[in-house]
């Protein structure tokens, strides 16, 4: 049994037990199937890669192959108690409008991004120039698929934006690893960025 | 598969169709392959389409020059795996490759049936196959699976019996027709029931058939089942004889091809069991009962759902299956979707496309696997 990825434990500590979760751009299924492991979760991941979508077939993980970016327009308000979006968001190409969907669907959101305000990336950019690659980013800039990078304070002021309540966050580095130096200096050290959100209450 | 010979079952028990119309008794044909399990739990009922029969994978004969319809998918060490499941599939009420049809004798009268076999729904098979599963033993089955008209098979009995299916594999299909389908198949069925040949149904009286209008409507159903794209990449404009010769006979190969189609099915193929089977598939709608909402119609589904849809279908379009799949996620069932890549329109579903056979085979694998536990 390999070790579970360190972000995958900590929205598996968030998650309550025998929760509906819908993970969008799940790829091979491995966080739904661990989740249902070890939390009794159920739920879908929603996939547009065909040999994502086949090894979620295999692994027996709900799968439905689908475009983000066409929207959750077929799942009804508050069908999930959590809806998870892994190192998805800087991929999609409304980030905005699919927080404010996942928070229609599911009643919590769960979201991890590569941090685009962590030192290398600003040392790449602000000292060497050049658009960032690391192992959180390994893509050169014409050919990536992320195409809206963001860092924490981004996120964080999207969220205040949007009317996001967030109610919990971590930040990991590329080996998701949790260290003191990052709980320090988050928006500098974290390398991948987790929050778990809700729709903020009315006053 | 190797060489199979076809079964016919006989049921006395009269049968209430969802027309209001009874059959009183009727035979079924049917083949299997594999071997039914102690438990009687490997069973697997694939369920055909439109012009599709019970000969599903093998050959009847030595000199048999094609195989059933699904060879490519049923056979030892394919996605259904005959070493694992056992298959069975049977041709619907009305056909006529066996199964009581127009075309066999009414004992009422002690000729064809022709006109007055009764009209027969997608309910109707589906619980004459629930009888046929009691005749062998099959309690519930491991996996219900049709494409097209079948895949609305593998649908209803889901609907109707969810203690008898523990997976549905719902291919190519859609909860019900569109205008334009219902459009086309009415297209289908003028040509037949205007054929002077036709005989209000009883051409075999007149020992002929309706020839042309059954010609007519295979074409215009291959012409549905292609893509744009794949006409465009099997037949282009090319021409049959090098060149235009300004008449009325094959200029392009398309056409050739379409003849050709047409030819091969007259002589083959009822053209009262092809009305028949238009409109079931044009009366298909379990939303029907539930104000058309579908959700509500599959709240009974108990089984897991693998549904498909290949890319270029503009028959039963990838999105016609995604309200399946939304039905089924709206009442938090397993369910999962997948978009297959292929140039071949609606008969894609009968194509060896190597992701379809890969998905298959691995929702199947799970299938076996439930069998153990």
């Amino acid at each position: 049994m390999s070790p579970v990825r360190l972000d995958f434990r900590i929205i598996g500590d968030w998650i309550k037990p025998q929760s509906r979760v819908l993970d969008l751009g799940c790829g091979d299924g491995s966080l739904l199937a661990y989740l249902a492991q070890s939390k009794g979760a159920s739920g879908y991941g929603l996939e547009i890669d065909d040999a994502h979508v086949s090894e979620c077939i295999r692994r027996g993980v709900n799968v439905i192959q689908t475009d983000l970016d066409a929207g959750l327009s077929e799942f009804d308000e508050r069908s999930f108690d959590f809806v998870v979006l892994s190192l998805t968001l800087q991929a999609v190409r409304y980030p905005d409008r699919l927080l404010r969907e996942m928070l229609r669907v599911g009643t919590e959101g769960i979201v991890t991004f590569p941090n685009f305000g962590h030192w290398r990336a600003r040392w790449q950019l602000g000292a060497l120039g050049r658009m960032p690659v690391s192992a959180a980013l390994p893509h050169e800039w014409y050919s990536t698929p992320n195409i809206h990078l963001c860092t924490l304070r981004d996120f964080e002021r999207l969220c205040k934006r949007e009317g996001i309540e967030i109610l919990e966050s971590q930040v990991v580095d590329h080996a998701h690893r949790r260290r003191l130096a990052l709980r320090l200096f988050p928006n500098t050290l974290g390398e991948i960025a987790l929050y778990r959100f809700r729709r903020a209450r009315l006053p | 598969m190797g060489l199979v010979t076809p079964a016919r079952l006989r049921f006395p028990e009269p049968l209430a169709l969802a027309s209001g119309g009874v059959l009183a008794n009727y035979e079924l044909v049917y083949e299997t392959y594999g071997t039914l399990n102690a438990e009687a739990s490997n069973a697997v009922l694939v369920c055909h389409a439109l012009s599709g029969s019970h000969h599903v994978a093998g050959y009847h004969s030595e000199d048999d020059k094609r195989p059933g319809w699904w060879e490519h998918h049923v056979g030892p060490g394919k996605s259904l795996d005959t070493q694992r499941f056992f298959v069975v599939a049977c041709n619907n009420l009305g056909s006529c490759f066996g199964s009581t049809g127009p075309a066999s004798i009414n004992p009422a009268t002690g000729r064809a049936f022709g006109p007055d076999f009764p009209m027969v729904t997608v309910r109707d098979w589906v619980e004459s196959q629930a009888r046929l599963a009691d005749r062998l033993g099959i309690r519930r089955w491991a996996a219900v699976v049709g494409g097209s008209l079948g895949g609305m098979q593998a649908l209803q009995w889901a609907i109707d019996y969810p203690e008898r299916v523990a997976h549905a594999i719902i291919i190519a299909a859609a909860p019900k027709l569109t205008a334009q389908n219902i459009a086309f198949n009415e297209v289908a069925r003028q040509a037949i029931l205007t054929d002077p040949d036709f005989h209000d149904g009883r051409f075999y009286d007149h020992s002929t058939e309706p020839r042309r209008g059954l010609r007519i409507a295979r074409m215009l159903g291959h012409i549905t089942y292609l893509s744009d794209d794949i006409m465009r990449e099997k037949f282009g404009r090319d021409l049959r004889g090098g060149k235009i010769n300004f008449d009325y006979q094959v200029a392009f190969e398309v056409e050739s091809y379409l003849r050709y189609q047409a030819d091969s099915f007259v002589g083959h193929f009822d053209a009262n069991t092809y009305l028949l089977m238009t409109k079931a598939l044009d009366y298909f709608d379990p939303a029907g009962n539930t104000d058309g909402r579908l959700a509500a119609a599959l709240a009974p589904v108990k089984a897991d759902t693998l549904v498909l849809a290949f890319t270029s279908d503009w028959r039963f379009a990838p999105a016609r299956s995604r309200e399946i799949v939304k039905a089924l996620h709206d009442n938090d069932l397993n369910v999962s979707y997948a978009e297959i890549k292929a140039a071949h329109g609606h008969d894609a579903f009968l194509m060896p496309i190597p992701r379809y056979v890969e998905i298959l085979r691995s929702y199947m694998d799970r299938v076996s696997m439930g069998l153990a536990t």
